[in-house]
This record gives structure tokens, C-alpha cells and sequence, in this order.
């Protein structure tokens, strides 16, 4: 599988009045085409903020201090984050949805003309075409009566249904990266699986590359192949799905699969909560982020700064000096 | 129907009559919609339509749906925030549906809410131990200062918190410890129920198994204490619950044990909100079966005609748009309302 992007070492920080938050501390990753990759975490990890970086959306008082972000083989960080380069890229071959369909999208224009804009911005249609071109994307996403729901506005519209309209957005420049941050939390279960299901097989048929950025595990395990776990500004682990949630290697990743309850435990099963919360990103110290709340801790967390990520397995790294399994027995 | 509950209690199949804490009979509570300059009552939305279930001393029961299915409206008439339309409900033995206000005050120290935002349900002026100890004062429970202080720093004990912080303001504390002191102050007249409408879905996935557990916690070291668990994740309220009632556009569709629920779904609805659950296990994921519906949840103002469900129903037949099917008893202790089970 070719590598359409990859991203090295990238850092990013907010600068507060309170002080450096370090949101992406040295994080790297790849995606090739086609693929489906999942990045997870709970909030205030970095993972939203990684993806806003690629699509260079930081803004003051954040910035991107260091890094590469080679996409298609040129580096993104070569040009102005507004400059014609960036704006040619960003929505049309790198789209991204967002948690909130409501306020990704503007209350006072209809959704035919949001999804025209693009198509006549990008794609340089004429207004007819892209008008049938529209109509064609949302009927794609199932949105009934196309036609006549292009002249509505975005409040007509129930959240699931705004939310394949950001599908039907993001994927109407035929993107070779749609990355998709959290895009059913504000969903119902049912709506989810249907929203989730639209995107895989919507991905599938662009022959586009899927970053689903989200907190639920189960999520993940069903549509990703390859996994990021992040914490603190950091990627912890990463792996192939079925190694992650097979052989996890990093005491947050054991942490996190073992406290959701599942549907399919057994009963009077007990959650084995993560004690504590998580850092605060100001003046973080150098050792692993996680040892306050780690239950495998040896001396060595303590005293040497945190580990890079050293591989464990096939394509399955992790950043820590301990091996779980061997700290059980 | 409303005869101080003497009544009620020995219908149905159920004969542990003094064990029910809770018998909710024909629940509807109807929104009006008014209209125009002189506000005329144009529609209603039937938020909870016909709603029967009870609870016993000392169980969980969890309600779980989708937004819009009227499960929080049934919490909230429970505790009467909301005034019933019509049915009944008998709580430890007094029907409290069409009580007055005034009245009120005893039977709400006996039930407390535990609300889904740890940040809006806060008084951001009052301090933690103000907020913790408020209900006492408001019930008149405790008549010397120093009893009042000792039981405040009792509650944060109860709930993990350290009662020295209960000086601190509200901002000064984090999501997890904030529902703490949510569950604290709902504890502090000794309640025997408690409702927690979607309690830790405002939090952190590693913060949420710390809350549940200290919910089960509390649960079987107080032995009067019942839950009402209301969340849209089933696989929380399954994990929580020992009995489950499955809620669709303001009626339950089906209810059983929790166990029960998840081996033998009966309800097409159940079984897709079951399929919809992802499972953090890839391996099963691959094989497993998934039911996905079509079409969104209609809307409760005008609701589809017969079973409420039919129009996206993977298996409807046209009768199914006919009858509004009953909740019955397919087999010792599983309610069904379906006409197809």
C-alpha cells in the first residue's frame, strides 16, 4: 500500500496567557491509500489538533512549531497556511468533517449552494453542472428527494441528516483523504451505524483514504485498520487493529479497553477504572505523561525521560519501558 | 385508578406487592403546542405516550432510547418536574401523579436526580459543601450546625472526595469530581430512589468507569437505595442494570432482564440497537451481524399510525400500521410489544 500521507514529528502548541500547552508533542504518522486508520483518544489528547495541523486550521494563539507533513510528496509546511497551495488543497483533496454539524455548516446559505461553492471553486464547474453534480452527491449520501431538499437550509434538516450533507460535502472534490473528526458523537446509535456505514462504503467508492478521529473504542474496531492511541500530546501505541485490541502493549491502551463496559461481558463483570485524570499540558514534566496513573510503573518511569516508540511486532509500536505482560506474572 | 395505590399493587403477575417501590401505570405526559396571538393549543407532542413498568426495592432498572424517546420526560414526571397527563404513579405505596405541589416536599426527599451535565447543574456561586448540604436544610433534616457539617464531610467520603474541599467553588473541580458532587448532594436525605438521567455521558471514557462504579458502589452498601438508569448507551445501562426497558418514540417496546435482553432480543427495534453497538473487539466485529436501519426517528408530534416503530421496521407487515401492539408477557418476566412476537 502507497503512503499518501505522512506526518513527522509534528509539534504544536498553544500559547496561553497560563503558558505553553505542547496540544502535539513530536507525533508521526502515515496513511496509505485507501486505508481506513483510526486515531483515539479522550479529550484534550491531541487528536483533533493533529488533524487540524495537516489541514493547517491553527490559528493564533496555536501554531505549528516544528514538523513535515509530506502529502502526495510535497511537504505542507513549505507553504502559507492561506496561500494559494494550501487553499487548492484543503477541502478538495484533504476534506474533513467535523463534530458539529450544525455549526460546520452556515445557517444562512442553502445547502445547494454550500455544496456548489465547492464545486465551482475547486472543480471551476459551471452553475448547471454543478448544480446536477450536487444532486447527484446527495442522493448518494441518501438524502431523500434531492432535488428539491438542495434549496433548504441546514435547520431543515435533522442531525443525521446534516451530517451526510458534510459527508456529501467533503466528498464532492473526489478528496484522496477524508478525515473525519468525530463525526457521530453528537448522534444517535442507530444514526451513527447508519452515518458510519455511508462513510466506509462513500470512501470505498472514491477510493479515498479515511482518519476516523474519535474516543470510542468499539468505533474503531469495527471500521479501522491500523490504529493511533494518543495521550497527553503523544502517540502511545500504534498498531494493526486487530494486534491493538489483541495483544495491547501500553498500560493506557490496557487502561482504556478494560474501563468501557462492553455489551457483550459478562455479568457482574467490574469496570477496572483508570485512576486519576489526565495532565495538565502546561510544563509538562520530561517522564511519561501517564505514570501518575499507571498501575504497571517500575523505577525506571520515575527517573528516565519518556521513551520514543520502540517496536514490539509487526507494524506495533509502543512508548513504554514495560511489557504488561511480563509485569502480571 | 386513584385510590392511594392499595389497589394497584396486586395486579399483573407480580405478588411481591411490598417490594415494589415504584409502580408507574399508563404514564402519557403530553407537551401542548400553542399557536398564534391568543396561544390556542393547536397539537401535542406525546413525549411519553402510555408508558407501564415498575420498580423494585433495591434494583437497578435502566431505561435506555434514543434522543427524543421520552426517556428523560419519564424520569423527569417520576420526581414530578413534569405534571402527568395521564396515568399513574405509586410511589412506596401513595399515588403521587396528581398530588399537589405543596404537598410534594416529602415525597421528593424520599426520591433525588442525578442530571446528565456536571457543569450546568451546578450553582457556579455556591460552594461545594453548600451545594452537598442544601437538600437538608430544604427538608429540615438536621438541626444543629455541627450535625450538618459532619454529615456534608460524610457525603464526600461516601463519594470519594476529600471534605476539605468543601470550601471550593464549582469551577474548581473536574467533570468526574463535579458529578461527585452531584451524586453527594442526591444522597443527602437518604433517598430511596434516585434517577440518573445519562449521569456520565458529559464525561471521559476513563472518567465514566470511575462514576459507574461508584453509582454500583453505593447501591449495594445502602440497601433502600433504587436506581432509575436512563442513557442512550446500551451497553453502559446493560453493564449498570439488572432489569432494562427498551423506549422508542414515547413507549416501551420492551422490557426484560438485562441478561435476558442482550441473549433473546424479541423487539426488531432491540435486536438493531443491539447490532448498532460496536463491539471494541475486532475479531468479533468481523463476523458480526449488523442491522442497520433506514429512515430517522418520526417525530412525536404527529407519530406514524399502529406501532410507532413499523415504518422502519426490518420486518413489518401491513397490519403492523394497523394495531398499536400491547406490551405482553411472552415469557416469565419479558415484555414484548410487538404483534410479530
Amino acid at each position: 500500500m502507497a503512503t499518501i500521507l505522512e506526518v513527522k514529528n509534528l509539534h504544536t502548541q498553544f500559547n496561553t496567557d497560563a503558558g505553553v500547552v505542547k496540544a502535539v508533542d513530536d507525533v508521526s504518522f502515515k496513511i496509505g491509500e485507501q486505508e481506513i486508520v483510526g486515531v483515539v483518544g479522550e479529550s484534550g489528547c491531541g487528536k483533533s489538533v493533529s488533524q487540524l495541523s495537516v489541514m493547517r486550521l491553527i490559528r493564533r494563539p496555536g501554531e505549528i512549531t516544528s514538523g513535515q507533513i509530506l502529502f502526495e510528496g510535497q511537504d505542507l509546511m513549505k507553504y502559507e497556511a492561506n496561500g494559494p497551495e494550501m487553499r487548492s488543497i484543503r477541502g478538495a483533496k484533504i476534506a474533513m468533517i467535523f463534530q458539529e454539524p450544525m455549526t460546520s455548516l452556515n445557517p444562512v446559505l442553502t445547502i445547494g449552494r454550500q455544496l456548489t461553492e465547492m464545486l465551482e471553486l475547486h472543480q471551476n464547474m459551471e452553475k448547471d453542472a454543478a448544480r446536477n453534480r450536487a444532486v447527484e452527491l446527495l442522493d448518494m449520501v441518501g438524502i431523500p428527494k434531492a432535488e428539491t431538499r438542495l434549496d433548504d437550509y441546514p435547520h431543515q434538516f435533522s442531525g443525521g441528516m446534516r451530517q451526510r450533507v458534510m459527508v456529501a460535502m467533503a466528498l464532492s472534490c473526489n478528496p484522496r483523504i477524508l478525515i473525519a473528526d468525530e463525526p457521530t458523537t453528537s448522534l444517535d446509535v442507530t444514526t451513527q451505524a447508519q452515518l458510519l456505514e455511508l462513510m466506509k462504503v462513500m470512501v470505498g467508492d472514491f477510493n479515498s483514504s479515511l482518519i476516523l478521529v474519535t474516543h470510542n473504542l468499539g468505533v474503531v474496531a469495527r471500521y479501522a485498520q491500523r490504529i493511533y492511541i494518543m495521550y497527553a500530546g503523544r502517540i502511545v501505541e500504534s498498531g494493526r487493529c486487530k494486534d491493538i485490541f489483541g495483544k495491547p502493549r501500553h498500560p493506557y491502551t490496557i487502561g482504556l479497553l478494560s474501563c468501557v463496559p462492553r455489551i457483550d461481558e459478562k455479568e457482574g463483570k467490574t469496570l477496572s477504572s483508570i485512576k486519576g485524570l489526565p495532565p495538565d499540558l502546561i510544563d509538562m514534566p520530561r517522564n511519561c505523561a501517564f505514570l501518575p496513573r499507571c498501575s504497571y510503573a517500575i523505577e525506571r518511569c520515575r527517573v528516565e525521560p519518556w521513551p520514543d516508540l520502540e517496536p514490539v511486532g509487526d507494524d506495533h509500536f509502543t512508548r513504554c519501558f514495560v511489557n504488561p505482560e511480563e509485569r502480571q506474572r | 385508578m386513584n385510590s392511594q395505590g392499595e389497589v394497584e399493587m396486586n395486579s399483573g403477575s407480580d405478588m411481591q406487592g411490598n417490594n415494589i417501590i415504584l409502580d408507574v401505570k399508563n404514564l402519557k405526559v403530553y407537551f401542548p403546542v400553542l399557536r398564534g396571538l391568543l396561544r390556542r393549543k393547536v397539537a401535542d407532542v406525546k413525549a411519553v405516550d402510555g408508558v407501564t413498568f415498575h420498580l423494585k426495592r433495591n434494583e437497578i432498572l435502566g431505561l435506555v432510547g434514543e434522543s427524543g424517546c421520552g426517556k428523560t420526560t419519564v424520569g423527569r414526571a417520576i420526581i414530578r418536574l413534569y405534571k402527568p397527563t395521564g396515568g399513574t404513579i405509586v410511589f412506596e405505596g401513595q399515588d403521587i401523579s396528581t398530588l399537589p405541589e405543596k404537598d410534594l416536599g416529602p415525597v421528593r426527599r424520599r426520591m433525588s436526580f442525578i442530571f446528565q451535565d456536571p457543569y450546568s447543574s451546578l450553582d457556579p456561586r455556591q460552594t461545594a459543601g453548600s451545594i452537598v448540604g442544601e437538600p437538608m436544610f430544604t427538608h429540615k433534616m438536621v438541626e444543629a450546625r455541627s450535625e450538618y457539617r459532619d454529615r456534608v464531610d460524610e457525603l464526600f467520603r461516601t463519594v470519594g472526595l476529600n471534605p476539605d474541599m468543601g470550601d471550593r467553588y464549582p469551577h474548581e473541580f473536574s467533570g468526574g469530581q463535579r458529578q461527585r458532587i452531584g451524586i453527594a448532594r442526591a444522597l443527602a436525605c437518604n433517598p430511596s430512589l434516585v434517577i440518573c438521567d445519562e449521569p456520565i455521558s458529559a464525561l471521559d471514557v476513563s472518567i465514566q468507569a470511575q462514576i459507574i462504579n461508584l453509582l454500583k458502589d453505593l447501591q449495594t452498601r445502602f440497601e433502600d437505595l433504587s436506581y432509575i438508569f436512563i442513557a442512550h448507551d446500551l451497553a453502559v445501562v446493560k453493564h449498570i442494570s439488572v432489569r432494562i426497558a427498551v423506549m422508542y418514540l414515547g413507549h416501551i417496546v420492551e422490557i426484560t432482564g438485562s441478561r435476558e435482553l442482550y441473549r433473546n432480543p424479541l423487539h426488531p427495534y432491540t435486536k438493531a440497537l443491539l447490532s448498532a453497538i460496536p463491539i471494541p473487539d475486532p475479531y468479533i466485529e468481523e463476523t458480526r451481524e449488523r442491522i442497520i436501519l433506514t429512515g430517522e426517528v418520526p417525530t412525536p408530534l404527529n407519530p406514524p399510525p399502529g406501532c410507532v416503530f413499523h415504518r422502519r421496521c426490518p420486518v413489518a407487515t401491513p397490519d403492523c400500521s394497523k394495531v398499536i401492539p400491547e406490551l405482553k408477557e411472552v415469557s416469565p418476566d419479558h415484555l414484548v410489544a410487538c404483534i410479530r412476537s
